[in-house]
């Protein structure tokens, strides 16, 4: 062994003892409970019991995929990220271009701008809740003073405005998040293209399309992805604004549904096991997608 | 081609002034360079010429009409920055042509005027590549390029060369006097560079503060600086500077300086300024000579500097053609010096004329 | 130069654009801040006005007095704290050493281990719900917010680890060979060198850390089964009235302000931090 193998083993378990408690506790609470999720999929256990249980093989996994309210959840859940994601980004893309504007007062409102997203997701989803009551809601009262409605709308009752409801509140929550990254992005590209832009004449449309989409894509791919993978597990705000109505029940909803509610350890965990496997598949189909996006050189 | 005229122009951000009252006629097809340390807000009229940030306070004249308020692509300018700017994502062809692009100019002219706009640089093999894959040098040239092609009456130019290397520097140096002797547009040139403001300007701008120190072709500011900050400023080695004090009508200094100036009664003086250039140095003592003690010598092939001590934290600087004198460190030496050399300075800065007395009282006689 | 207008004309455009600017900010202002306004209004009506729309706060304080005589949202507001801060505390101390081992120290295995963690990060907590139910059981922790401090760490860690990597990543080498050669040993680097010029990185991953725990509501509406156990998120979620017709919408909003509160300060506070730590975090993954 030459002295410089002995210094890089030497290193190498240095760097094991740094990592190791981080290591353990990620195994103890990330890496063994997905295991005895996997695990319990296949068998019939029950939560007031986990100990007592018989293999059934890809019976449970049967049972979530044949049953029509799982199909509902995926549905509710694609159509709750695909267009909230969509709108989010594009206010979020108008936001942080108004933003990134010199005005007086810019630093106050990148900061309240940010409160929104540090609320927690229950508090805003009862506040909004309440501006949209039916009866005594500010929303209902608003529209019918200004004569866009002649009644209140029943918005958090009617189930086929619920799932609206749900993609509006997310998209005032997490807007804030897509306005801060994409204005990272954008803090990036050096204002002497601007400056040289303006100069040639260059109009804003085009200076938009030309130059600040081309080059601020990286930060919206990485923002959407995050946004992206976030919405594909939304709990709280379906959860509190309608419980598990079947109009917004969202994959994480029905998985902890059928183990909390039911008790169905196995069938729980083989509907976890699914929607782990779904939201694994969309991520790599999106990283995938980024990756070929980025030009090689 | 126009002349560029500024009237009383100020700029602040909040509370920090940044340019001050200025006042500045630039003639049609001059090359006027503006030069002065980082912070003196030379880039920031450059931008103010340009239409990029709005003025505060004043009006900025184009070929005689006002454009304190029209946008920059309106004014009939073209901006070469510091960074060239260069839109990473397009390659150079559209980086040129992207202005024209906008202009609803047909494609065949375009396609022509970049050809003759890239010929004329020399970057024609270049392209169809992006600037991540140019040499510094190259960016340069199609920076320059992409002003050229909008064939502009004004040519605003801000630090373009301080990205480069020494030798590339002196090359652009040349091309860019080149290119104005070609175009005769008007061109404004920002640089903290003084080799480059004596090289190429018609006339030179110095700035301090936000103010204009003094304004005056290359030769002008070098043999008769208004002020003692554009006397420092320009001269490489720096002009040697000490106080002195003003009894009876006699300067006296360090190192036994001695001089009778012919001066206005009234008139302070607090500092004298002499060029390295304007110095010798000998081991005797003579008539109009500084005593000091030798320190270093540096032989730079072609000319020496010798560095000497004349007074408490006070080295001079001593410049001369050829071999350095043979002094050894801690030597006395004499530094010799001529009236027709001498700058005085008074209190607030500004330069005074002046005349040896005896001289000013033979010529009355 | 055609189709030059005069210089009035265009100083009149520029004016009425900083007008335009000014109009939208004032927009998105109020879309953003609004709400939370609303609660506050609501939260100072008594069940009377509370159907009232002025839009200005009564000042009737009786929801806030109502709510701070009320045991379990008390006793709800001092689990939130607890959790969140030791939950933060633990993911930092962690997160911290091992952000040394994979900035720093060169191992073959840090890469692969470091995606790893990325990965965990983007978990659906759902995912994870039956094995932790177990560990929970094991450790004895069922029903007791020191649950929330461990399945917490799935929340927190990834990215307190991920955010201070980059950023002691980023800081210059040469420090930590000149203390090599000063004798340090690693640990006394990272305590001595490193952890002082961390500060803040520190301060925005724990400032997110400290917001995630504050707000989680799956593993606490899960793990915690008794009222007096709860985190206040959890507490406002579950509160009704005994009919959808009789939410108690002053008490309510009430609670929400008291929650958020704590937030809002160290958003307007610490705004800069937070930005910094989210786009590391991002734009660097």
């Amino acid at each position: 062994m030459t002295p410089t193998d002995r210094a890089r083993r030497a290193e190498t378990r240095v760097a094991w003892l740094f990592v190791a408690p981080l290591v353990v506790i990620l195994l103890a609470v990330a890496i063994w409970p997905l295991g005895r999720t996997v695990f319990f999929a296949f068998t019939d256990a029950y939560l007031d019991n986990p100990s007592s249980y018989e293999f059934v093989g890809f019976a449970n996994f049967v049972t979530v995929w044949e049953d029509a309210t799982f199909w509902r959840a995926v549905r509710n859940t694609l159509v709750f990220t695909v267009v909230s994601v969509g709108i989010e980004t594009m206010l979020g893309l108008a936001i942080a271009l108004l933003l990134h504007r010199a005005f007086f007062g810019r630093g106050l409102v990148r900061a309240a701008i940010l409160i929104p997203w540090a609320m927690p997701m229950v508090v805003s989803t009862r506040i909004w809740d309440w501006m949209l009551n039916d009866q005594f809601g500010l929303i209902n009262k608003v529209l019918v003073e200004l004569g866009i409605i002649a009644k209140g709308i029943a918005w958090t009752a009617d189930p086929s405005l619920l799932l609206g409801v749900v993609i509006f509140i997310d998209v005032w929550v997490t807007t804030p998040f897509m306005v801060l990254l994409i204005l990272a992005g954008l803090q990036l590209i050096p204002e002497e293209l601007y400056e040289a832009a303006e100069v040639s004449g260059v109009p804003h449309w085009k200076r938009f399309w030309s130059i600040t989409l081309p080059l601020v894509a990286p930060a919206i791919g990485v923002a959407m992805l995050f946004r992206t993978l976030d919405a594909l597990r939304m709990f709280d705000l379906s959860y509190v604004l309608a419980a598990n109505n079947a109009n917004t029940m969202t994959m994480s909803i029905y998985a902890r549904d059928q183990l909390i509610g039911f008790q169905d350890l196995g069938v729980g965990s083989a509907a976890s096991t699914w929607v782990f496997l779904i939201i694994g598949l969309i991520a790599i189909v999106i990283v995938g997608l980024l990756r070929l996006d980025r030009p090689h050189h | 081609m126009a002349s560029v005229t500024l009237k009383n122009v100020s700029k602040s951000f909040g509370v920090y002034d940044i340019i001050r009252n200025v006042d500045l006629e630039i003639g049609d097809g001059e090359f006027v360079v503006f030069v002065g340390p980082s912070g003196c807000g030379k880039s920031t009229l450059l931008r103010l010429i340009a239409g990029l940030v709005p003025v505060s306070d004043g009006a900025v004249l184009i070929g005689g009409d006002e454009v304190t308020d029209v946008p920059a692509s309106k004014r009939g300018i073209s901006f070469v920055f510091q960074s060239y700017a260069l839109y990473p994502h397009m390659n150079v062809s559209r980086n040129i042509s992207f202005a024209l692009e906008t202009a609803r100019i047909g494609k065949a002219e375009i396609m022509r005027r970049v050809e003759a706009v890239a010929g004329m640089l020399k970057i024609g093999h270049l392209l169809e590549r992006k600037p991540r894959q140019l040499s510094g040098g190259q960016r340069q040239r199609v920076a320059i390029g992409r002003a050229l092609v909008a064939d502009p009456e004004v040519f605003l130019f801000d630090e373009p060369l301080s990205n480069l290397d020494a030798d590339l520097r002196t090359e652009m140096r040349f091309e860019i006097a080149k290119l104005h002797a070609e175009v005769k547009a008007t061109m404004i040139y920002v640089t903290h560079d003084q080799t480059e403001a004596m090289t190429l300007a018609d006339r030179i701008v110095v700035l301090n503060h936000g103010k204009v120190e003094q304004v005056g072709t290359p030769r002008e500011l070098y043999d008769r600086p208004a002020t003692r900050f554009v006397a420092g400023f320009l001269g490489s080695p720096k002009m040697n500077f000490a106080p002195t004090l003003l009894t009876d009508g006699r300067l006296a200094g360090p190192g036994g300086f001695s001089y009778t100036p012919g001066l206005a009664t009234g008139t302070t003086v607090s500092e004298i300024g002499l060029r390295p250039e304007a110095l010798t140095l000998s081991a005797q003592p003579g008539s109009d000579t500084i005593e000091s003690t030798f320190e270093r010598a540096e032989d730079l092939g072609h000319e020496f500097l010798c560095y000497v001590r004349i007074g408490e934290g006070l080295i001079w600087t001593v410049r001369g053609s050829g071999a350095p004198p043979a002094f050894l460190p801690g030597q006395t030496v004499h530094v010799g010096w001529r009236a027709g050399n001498l700058y005085l300075f008074d209190r607030d800065g500004q330069r005074l004329d002046h005349r040896p007395a005896d001289r000013v009282a033979e010529e009355v006689a | 130069m055609a189709m030059r207008h005069s210089n009035a004309t265009y100083r009149l455009i520029r004016r009425l654009k900083s007008v335009g600017l000014y109009m939208a900010v004032a927009v998105v202002m109020v879309y953003v801040l609004f709400p939370y306004y609303w609660a506050i209004v609501t939260s100072t009506r008594s069940a009377q006005e509370i159907y009232s729309f002025s839009l200005l706060p009564s000042l009737n304080l009786t929801n806030y007095v109502q709510l701070f005589s009320n045991a379990v949202f008390i006793g709800a507001l001092v689990n939130s704290i607890v959790v969140a801060l030791a939950s933060t505390m633990i993911a930092l101390a962690i997160g911290i050493l091992a952000a040394y081992g994979f900035g720093r120290l060169h191992f073959a295995a840090g890469r692969y281990l470091l995606i790893a963690v990325l990965m965990i990060s983007v978990f659906p907590q759902v995912v994870v719900l039956s094995g932790m139910f177990e560990v929970i059981g094991w450790l004895r922790l069922y029903n007791s917010p020191g649950a929330l401090v461990v399945s917490y760490l799935i929340l927190t860690l990834p990215f307190t680890t991920w955010i201070l990597t980059s950023f002691i990543r980023d800081l210059p080498v040469e420090l930590e060979e000149a203390a090599l050669i000063d004798g340090c040993s690693r640990l006394r680097i990272l305590t001595h060198v490193l952890l002082p010029l961390m500060w803040p990185a520190i301060a925005s991953t724990g400032l997110l850390a400290f917001i995630l725990s504050w707000n989680e509501f799956l593993f606490a509406l899960t793990f915690i089964l008794t009222d007096e156990n709860r985190t206040v998120p959890v507490a406002i979620g579950l509160l009704t009235g005994s009919s959808r017709y009789e939410v108690p919408y002053g008490l309510l909003m009430a609670a929400s302000v008291t929650v958020t509160l704590p937030l809002l300060v160290l958003v307007l506070i610490f705004q800069r931090k937070i930005v910094a730590g989210l786009t590391t975090g991002a734009v660097k993954g």
